[in-house]
């Protein structure tokens, strides 16, 4: 069942659930970080409209840089401005920022350790038709490693707004990962949000935890309730930062089910799979099946037919959980 | 407006640049590695921008007026880790743990790991970027503070350089000034042959900038420029040092070789002997 305790959207479920774009509530939470703290910048390299920072941009001209289609000068004006009392947003799609400037961003922003936050866009299969050269999914794989950097990547645009703010408000790099489409919305305005592992679906004796991120993590509520009926227990949790990661949260919820599945629209290497991984195997080893891009690009195709030929919808998760139960009862 | 240089002032940066390729050498040889080319080629225009141009303070290396100064290329940090020494931001003594284990001085400018580091550099083309930044945030704090970005010639082949030489000049900003040390050489060899770069002056001019040709070595030219600079409004400035790699040590003078190695203890003596006659010379006025 939802789990009660953290106010999530009840009619989540509903034939035609209420959808919006992660990217959206960034837009959102820039231009109230603009509103409460007059160091916020931004800067956007030629994406203003679907990077949604046009908002901030019309809002706060003195304050908006347009950076034009040159994402390493971006980053590294941003690390500047960032160095000089500003928290500076950069926004570009994934693939080109944190993806063509990754070195600039190594250096000038993890290791300089300056106040940037890296919006990168457009994330994972859901880019949809735009093709595997826009559709981002060794990013979380290529920034987590960097010391300094915070790495997260919002469910639904509510979460977005939220975690948006929350970068704005630590004077240290954040990478945060958006989606382009509207995708359905999990949490309520009334949801916590504190970077901490939160069990959205719980249950009695559970057999598998889920640890999901970003808006796939639906289609692992939606596998969820239908085990329910086929009475297999799953916990479903939302891992929203990637690092820090909640490390006590994936032991104990590891611990408790003896399971473990991970849910990215990322390559299955290297993401959020690498990072639970790498927690349970230094603390307890634990079956683990890995959600994801089998190391293989994305194509062209809507986001629902796209992870449906890549195994990462609610069946092969359904598939995936009861394989792990098979491994852990072997 | 930068204060003329008279001649006794004159004598004195003179004296203090050579005293600092001194100790550019001394650190090299106790390091074992980096680069000697280019630290003695900018040490005139090192010595210059921290005893002259700046306005900083060298007890206080976060006050919020001061000066800025980026140094794009940080692999010739050695010239800079002496002038800010010479300067009082550490003591000199210092200067010898050089890209040691444990050392403030590290390999390439870490911001934190030493005062007057304003930004990590190292890695080429992201200079130019992080100024522009710095410029940004002055204008809109309303600050009178410059920005100086001293920069190589061979890292013009850099796209980012480029991408900022546009940016520099969409934001017009004439609170930005960048240095670059034309010495022609490069790891691999003469600029010209690894891969073409001149005329950076044209280039400059197209890209809007406000262009100054000097010679690197002649420190009341570079004030000179530099107080052109200035003076200039809504264009972001570039003064093209022309400078002789190795400058001041004979055998180490335009070689691209020395680029990217340290003097053995032979070589030190000999380059020391011949600064020190260097620096005889220039106190007896001959």
């Amino acid at each position: 069942m939802l789990n009660p305790n953290l106010k999530l959207n009840e009619n989540m479920f509903a034939e035609k659930p209420e959808v919006d774009a992660t990217r959206t509530g960034f837009g959102k939470g820039l231009v109230a970080l603009g509103d409460s703290d007059p160091n916020v910048v931004a800067l956007c390299a030629d994406l203003t409209e679907s990077t949604k920072v046009e908002e901030f941009a019309k809002k706060y001209p003195d304050r908006y840089f347009e950076a034009g289609v040159a994402e390493q000068n971006m980053a590294a004006m941003a690390a500047g401005l960032g160095v000089s009392g500003k928290v500076a947003f950069i926004a570009s799609y994934a693939t080109f920022s944190p993806g063509k400037n990754w070195e600039t961003i190594r250096t000038t922003v993890a290791y300089n350790n300056s106040n940037v936050k890296i919006a990168g866009h457009h994330s994972g299969l859901m880019t949809g038709p735009d093709g595997a050269t826009h559709q981002a999914t060794e990013d979380i794989a290529s920034v987590r490693v960097w010391p300094n950097i915070q790495v997260v990547v919002p469910c639904d645009s509510i979460e977005a707004e939220k975690a948006t703010v929350a970068a704005g408000k630590i004077t240290t790099p954040v990478y945060l990962r958006f989606s382009r489409d509207k995708s359905p919305i999990m949490t309520t305005k009334d949801t916590p949000y504190d970077g901490k592992i939160q069990e959205f679906w719980t249950t009695d004796n559970p057999q598998v935890v889920i640890f999901g991120t970003g808006w796939l993590l639906y289609q692992a509520l939606l596998a969820a309730k239908e085990l329910e009926e086929e009475k297999i227990n799953v916990v479903v949790a939302n891992v929203a930062s990637i690092k820090p990661l909640d490390q006590e949260k994936v032991v104990e919820l590891a611990k408790k089910t003896g399971a473990v599945i991970t849910v990215e629209d990322h390559q299955a290497a290297g993401g959020l799979g690498g990072a639970i991984a790498e927690v349970l195997a230094k603390n307890l080893p634990t079956p683990m099946e890995f959600i994801g891009l089998q190391d293989t690009f994305g194509e062209t195709g809507t986001p629902l037919e796209l992870i449906k030929k890549f195994k990462m919808d609610k069946d092969a998760i359904i598939s995936a959980v009861k394989k792990a139960i098979e491994r852990k009862t072997a | 407006m930068l204060e003329d240089i008279n001649d006794e002032k004159l004598k004195d940066l003179e004296l203090k640049a050579v005293e600092a390729r001194e100790l550019v050498i001394e650190a090299l040889l106790e390091a074992g590695s980096g680069h000697s080319a280019g630290p003695l080629g900018m040490a005139d225009i090192f010595i210059a921008m921290y005893f002259h141009v700046l306005n900083h303070d060298p007890k206080n290396p976060t006050w919020a007026d001061r000066d800025r100064l980026v140094l794009s290329n940080g692999h010739i940090c050695p010239i800079q880790y002496v002038a800010l020494a010479m300067s009082g931001y550490f003591p000199v003594e210092e200067l010898k743990t050089l890209r040691k284990f444990g050392s403030r001085l590290q390999g390439h400018p870490h911001r934190g790991a030493l005062p007057g580091i304003e930004t990590t550099s190292g890695p080429l083309g992201e200079g130019i970027s992080q100024s522009i930044g710095m410029a940004l945030a002055g204008k809109l704090d309303k600050k009178n503070y410059h920005v100086y970005c001293l920069t190589s010639d061979g890292e013009h082949q850099e796209g980012n350089t480029w991408e900022a030489i546009m940016a520099a000049a969409k934001y017009k900003l004439d609170n930005l000034i960048v240095v670059i040390d034309r010495n022609n050489i490069q790891i691999d060899g003469y600029t010209e042959n690894v891969m073409p770069l001149d005329y950076l002056t044209a280039k400059y001019e197209s890209f809007n900038w406000f262009v100054q040709e000097v010679d690197g070595h002649n420190i009341r030219a570079f004030n000179t420029a530099v107080n052109q600079a200035k003076a200039v409004h809504q264009k972001p400035s570039v003064i093209i040092a022309h400078t002789i790699p190795g400058k001041g040590v004979d055998f180490m003078e335009n070689l691209p070789e020395w680029h990217g190695k340290p003097p053995g203890k032979e070589e030190a003596d000999k380059a020391l002997n011949e600064l020190r006659t260097l620096q005889g010379k220039i106190e007896k006025g001959v």
